[in-house]
């Protein structure tokens, strides 16, 4: 995947992780590199999102570690994660919909000044907030109708695509998608595949939760299949696969 | 770099159609068709957007076509003496509208302003019969509003009681009390010049000064909600308090601030009250939040948060005067003001409503075209 470097950005080493009885993840071990899509895949219940959930900062595991750059890290919060460069953007894409889309894009990190008053008191720097988020989406490829409309007015293929540059565009090392395509017609959903490989091309990790095999197979570079809070199977997806993925999927003996 | 990366002028290069990857391919089609034609969307949507643009701006509308049929049927309405009046009788309404959108923006509602209007003239009364001093009152005034705000921010937020309808209905009841109580039930004559000039003199014989205190209060809450960090969060937490939370927003302290600057709002709507009558009354402000909450959405804010700005609060207030005045000069009794603002409020609701239906439209009208 990545020629230059045997070390991935993010790896989760034996991670597990228990709600009460319920053993969510079970020893997973897993590598994502610059520069790569991985694709989580597995049932409902498998262990995905709380797979996802630890390596952006909402639980933290019961044992196991978490290394980033080959080194161990502590995420408590999401705002932790986000300042290693992870990103994650949810089913629900946390937007503000009365909000324009550089407002989402700044939300909670505005740029403003001066710098000597506190932060809520300080100018917004509108101009320049609204020029990057131009340039983001620019580069992305995103195209918006109108960059001052709230982002509640947009098509959702364009919500999500507002959300993914957002979460892109803070230096952000992997972004971490939660179904991107699962709301979406299938016109949208092949402009947020394009924005998927646009990430790739872009150097970052990017890691993928999908239940559509379709767009897995177009788009993943390598996939990681869950069962019952394990790993039970990592491949390369291709049409020849597609067998094996679904019988790891569902539990048979693949 | 690959062919990831190409952009849409050269996408004639990426490859044939018939590519293994089809959606790309369309994809790429598709931008290339909204980037070179910007103004197909409008005309596909001329229509609906011609509805929306009228419904937002409506409220505007409404009022400047009230002003004018008015004007026209009532020569005294456009005398300077007149303008005055509304704008006098309108600015205890404005300031506090100025305050409750704030707190409605944050989806929250804030019924005790009426009863801290009155506990404010009262304890600046009190203050001034026993030290003489005009920083004092006025002191006491804002000070007694500040202090309810923050009681009802507090209560809400760290409380956790469940709606601020709760709170505010709680606070509506007890802050009366409390000026029924400090001032025995009686108005308490006497305010110091200064809060009286503010609160009742005019300028060329016709233009209160009060007038000017709402230009200040409004100037500053539209620095606020348009130019200030603080500002934007507010509005982000109405619009989704859940995200808001995620991306380390101060939710609650946002929320706190909205209930302490409705009552800053209040208290100088004392203040005004105060200085235009004179005297301190437990009995000002009677209604008057209700007047505050008519006017912002009757203005074209949005009673389900996250939107609505300081022209939405000054053409509802504004409105809500300019009714009341018109209806004086007819000689119209006061119960058909009362009933005309009912169906004002409906017909601004409703319009909120049908706003938020054609948003809707658009947006799927755009989802297929794309």
């Amino acid at each position: 995947m990545n020629p230059d470097s045997s070390i991935p950005f993010l790896a989760v080493r034996s991670g597990t992780k228990r709600f009460g009885g319920v053993l969510a993840l079970d020893g997973v071990d897993i590598d994502v590199f610059a520069g790569e899509v991985l694709a989580v895949l597995g049932d409902n219940g498998a262990g995905k999102s709380t797979l996802i959930k630890c390596m952006s900062g909402v639980h933290r595991l019961d044992s196991g570690v978490i290394e980033v750059d080959g080194d161990p890290v502590q995420m408590h919060t999401p705002s932790d994660a986000r300042a290693l460069g992870i990103e994650t953007v949810y089913q629900d894409l946390a937007l503000f919909d009365n909000l324009s889309p550089s407002a989402n894009f700044y939300a909670g990190r505005e740029l403003a000044g001066p710098r000597w008053l506190p932060m809520g008191m300080r100018l917004l720097e509108r101009k320049t907030m609204k020029q990057d988020t131009q340039d983001v989406l620019n580069r992305l490829q995103v195209t918006l109708p109108d960059l001052d409309t709230p982002v509640g007015l947009m098509s959702g293929g364009q919500r999500q695509a507002v959300a993914v540059a957002r979460a892109t565009a803070f230096s952000s090392r992997l972004v971490i998608l939660d179904e991107p395509t699962a709301a979406l017609g299938l016109r949208e959903a092949a402009r947020v595949l394009d924005l998927i490989k646009r990430l790739r091309s872009e150097q970052k990790a990017v890691v993928v939760i999908s239940h559509a095999m379709d767009h897995v197979m177009e788009v993943a570079d390598r996939a990681i299949v869950m069962r019952r809070g394990r790993k039970v199977g990592e491949l390369i997806p291709s049409e020849g696969s597609r067998e094996q993925i679904v019988s790891l999927i569902v539990g048979g003996d693949g | 770099m690959s062919e990831r990366v190409s952009g849409p002028e050269n996408t004639e290069l990426v490859g044939p159609r018939s590519s293994p990857a089809p959606f790309a391919d369309r994809s790429e089609e598709g931008q290339d068709a909204n980037a070179s034609s910007p103004d197909s969307p409008n005309r596909l949507d001329g229509p609906l957007r011609l509805a929306l643009f009228l419904l937002r701006a409506g409220p505007a509308l409404i009022l400047v076509l009230l002003i004018a049929v008015i004007a026209i049927t009532t020569p005294l309405f456009l005398t300077p003496r007149n303008i005055g009046n509304v704008l006098a009788q309108t600015a205890v309404i404005a300031v506090l509208s100025l305050g409750m959108l704030l707190v409605i923006v944050t989806r929250g509602i804030d019924l005790s302003v009426g009863s801290t209007l009155a506990l404010a003239t009262v304890t600046g009364a009190l203050v001034f019969q026993a030290g003489n001093s005009s920083f004092l009152v006025i002191a006491a005034m804002i000070g007694a509003g500040l202090l309810v705000g923050l009681v009802n921010g507090v209560l809400f937020v760290k409380g956790r009681i469940p709606h601020p309808f709760i709170v505010t209905l709680a606070t509506f009841t007890l802050v009366r009390g409390v000026a029924l109580w400090l001032s025995d039930g009686r108005p308490i004559q006497g305010m110091p010049s200064i809060v009286q000039v503010v609160g009742g003199d005019s300028i060329f014989g016709w233009l209160p000064i009060s007038f000017f205190v709402v230009v200040g209060v409004a100037i500053a809450v539209w620095l606020l909600t348009t130019r200030v960090v603080w500002g934007r969060w507010i509005y982000a937490v109405g619009g989704n308090p859940e995200a808001a939370h995620r991306t380390a927003i101060p939710a609650s302290k946002i929320l706190i601030s909205v209930y302490v600057f409705s009552g800053l709002t209040a208290g100088i709507a004392g203040f005004l009250t105060a200085g235009r009558t004179n005297a301190g009354a437990p009995t000002f402000g009677a209604l008057a939040e209700l007047d505050a909450i008519a006017a912002v959405i009757i203005g074209g804010a949005s009673f389900l948060g996250g939107r609505g700005g300081v022209s939405h609060a000054l053409v509802g207030a504004m409105m809500i005067g300019v009714i009341r005045n018109a209806m004086n000069l007819a000689n119209l009794d006061s119960f058909f003001q009362l009933i005309v603002l009912g169906i004002v409020i409906i017909v601004a609701v409703e319009s909120d409503v049908l706003r938020g239906h054609l948003e809707n439209k658009l947006r799927l009208a755009q989802a297929t075209r794309t």
